[in-house]
């Protein structure tokens, strides 16, 4: 029987209000960036992603070296963090005890619900004295012939910022990388012991070829993470426009040009050039997103709970 | 002669054995390691917070610039304010959209709004204050509370649809075809049976987007902007208190350093309360409801 009640029909249609907000928050957020954009994507078009100039008083903008900075923090954030999650994750995963592993991983998720701008603090009275005072000096003495570890050491700058980022992003990508290996049907495991590998023959052979889409889900998901980092990032990348290979050098991101200069934007072309960077912001995550959620929906077979 | 391939088959037993051995010692190493920054960040905290947190912090407004002493209680009381408004937003919205996603998952358009939810999961915090300025602080002409709680609240719509279509799901379908046998229309059966049902469920997941957002700043900084005084006004400026700890921790001032290092722990005690309420909730209703 398909008959329905008009009641029925007329709650389905209202209630549809609900879904349909959302969808017109995503189209909105989008439209509105781009219309509040208009005055910047006018005068610089497609060149403003690859002017290095970032000039508030001639009031000439581009935003190369805050996709630089992102790009570079994002992906020395990415080098610290994925051998360290994907390491415990397997920890977990493979070799814990289970109340151990349980514990473990309720530590973890408190990693991740500790605000960003608490890292920042910490950052900033922790982490980059003993950048200045250890890290940087031996990093720059050791191998100082690579032109990432050259340059003045002020303790503020990409590296610090990157390895907070690795901090900030590390619990996402264990809390998915251990469903993702959990999820492996055991058949394989089984096959593969009953040819006599090893234990870590098995993991690392085996179940992480057969979770690899899953597990580079889970790494672009942390990526989308990491562009998007505001607070921890801004107080202590140092606020310096410029593209340098020296992880030393304070340098700035698309999200820490936001926040420190959004509210002094003094003119119309400058809050609208902002604006633009924050519609670029905006589509990059997006787009990593989405990527990695097909990644990660290809191999757990739907979407995980895990993934916050 | 027996040509000699090298696979990683090759090598002798012992040498895997002690590959095996090595390699567990060191993703023990990597767990370690994040127990231990854990471990680090968490004391620092709780030390230099400790030293600085007293009934004054609780109940003064911030000191003008320079002088000792003051607290945070504006900040606090406005971030409890920024919430509620955050509540009235996000929670309609999302339940309502949590609820029709269960309900008609079968609907290609189920799908495509799921998807969008996991895509407003991701787009950083920074640019829901940017859509907030745009559309509620220019019209106004002031940055308010009311942005505020629009940035925090728009923010908190796709978690809770989620959390709240888990559960409304996991209503056993038992009850609604009871419901429907006995001749109750479809959307009387979700209002009045399935939703209260699951209310335990969508609670909790109310709680923890409140808690996933009480830590924003970045929302925050050109919406709801900060305040030095008691705000009575949802049209104005309000302090927060992630917010206003960000401000005090690039001040200069060493009394405003450990002022933040005290909101500091406020912020994350409030975010583990909240968080650890609703996991206790959870325990507590179902072990009510198993026992049935």
């Amino acid at each position: 029987m398909s008959r329905q009640d008009t009641s029925d029909i007329v709650f389905r249609r209202v209630l549809a209000i609900f879904p349909i907000s959302i969808l017109i928050l995503v189209a909105g957020i989008f439209f509105q960036l781009v219309s509040a954009s208009q005055l910047s994507l006018n005068k610089f078009g497609i060149g403003f992603l690859f002017t290095r100039v970032w000039d508030p008083v001639a009031e000439n903008f581009g935003a190369l070296p805050f996709i630089f900075g992102t790009c570079v923090t994002s992906l020395v954030a990415l080098l610290l963090a994925i051998p360290i999650g994907v390491g415990a994750a397997i920890y977990l995963a493979e070799y814990a005890p289970p109340k151990v592993s349980k514990s473990i991983s309720i530590l973890v998720d408190l990693l991740a619900a500790i605000p960003s701008v608490i890292y920042g603090l910490w950052g900033i009275f922790v982490l980059v004295p003993y950048m200045r005072s250890s890290v940087q000096p031996f990093l720059g003495k050791y191998f100082g012939f690579l032109p990432f570890f050259q340059g003045p050491n002020y303790g503020v700058g990409f590296l610090a910022a990157s390895i907070i980022l690795a901090i900030i992003i590390v619990p996402f990508i264990i809390s998915v990388s251990r469903e993702v290996i959990l999820a492996v049907p055991s058949v394989y495991k089984e096959s593969a012991y009953a040819l006599g590998t090893t234990r870590w023959e098995a993991t690392f052979d085996i179940v992480l070829s057969y979770g690899r889409a899953g597990i580079l889900g889970a790494v672009i998901l942390a990526l989308g993470r990491a562009i998007g980092e505001t607070m921890a990032v801004t107080m202590i990348i140092g606020n310096n426009v410029i593209i340098t290979p020296s992880l030393f050098s304070p340098g700035y991101t698309l999200a820490s040009v936001l926040a420190n200069e959004f509210t002094e934007a003094v003119s119309n072309l400058y809050l609208s050039a902002l604006i633009e960077i924050g519609l670029v912001l905006f589509l990059l995550s997006i787009i990593v997103n989405i990527l990695a959620r097909l990644l990660i929906w290809s191999v757990t077979k739907g979407p995980t709970e895990a993934v916050k | 002669m027996k040509e000699i391939i090298h696979t990683s088959f090759e090598r002798t037993r012992f040498q895997r054995a002690m590959w095996d051995r090595a390699m567990v010692f060191i993703v023990l190493l990597c767990a370690i390691a994040i127990l231990l920054i854990l471990f680090i960040i968490l004391t620092h905290l709780f030390i230099q917070g400790m030293a600085s947190l007293n009934l004054d912090f609780f109940t003064h407004l911030p000191k003008p610039v320079g002088e000792n002493g003051g607290g945070m209680a504006n900040a606090i009381a406005g971030s409890f304010t920024l919430l509620g408004l955050a509540v009235l937003v996000g929670v309609p919205i999302g339940l309502g959209a949590g609820v029709y996603l269960s309900e008609y998952a079968h609907l290609k358009f189920a799908q495509v709004v799921r998807f969008m939810a996991d895509v407003m999961n991701g787009i950083p915090s920074i640019v829901y204050g940017i859509f907030a300025y745009i559309v509620c602080v220019l019209p106004m002409k002031s940055f308010s509370a009311l942005s505020g709680g629009f940035a925090l609240g728009i923010m908190m719509i796709p978690m809770i649809s989620r959390t709240s279509e888990q559960f409304v799901r996991m209503v056993p379908s038992q009850l609604r075809e009871a419901a429907l046998a006995l001749g109750i229309p479809k959307w009387r059966v979700i209002v009045d049976i399935v939703v209260p049902s699951a209310l335990a469920g969508i609670t909790t997941g109310i709680m923890v987007s409140l808690a996933r957002v009480a830590g924003e700043t970045a929302p925050l900084l050109f919406t709801a902007f900060g305040n030095r005084f008691w705000q009575h006004s949802l049209t104005q400026p309000i302090a927060a208190l992630p917010l206003q700890v960000f401000t005090y921790a690039i001040a200069p001032y060493d009394d405003w350093h450990r002022q933040a290092w005290a909101g500091a722990i406020v912020l994350i005690l409030m975010v583990l309360l909240i968080n650890g309420w609703a996991q206790y909730y959870v325990m507590c209703r179902s072990r009510w409801s198993a026992g049935k």
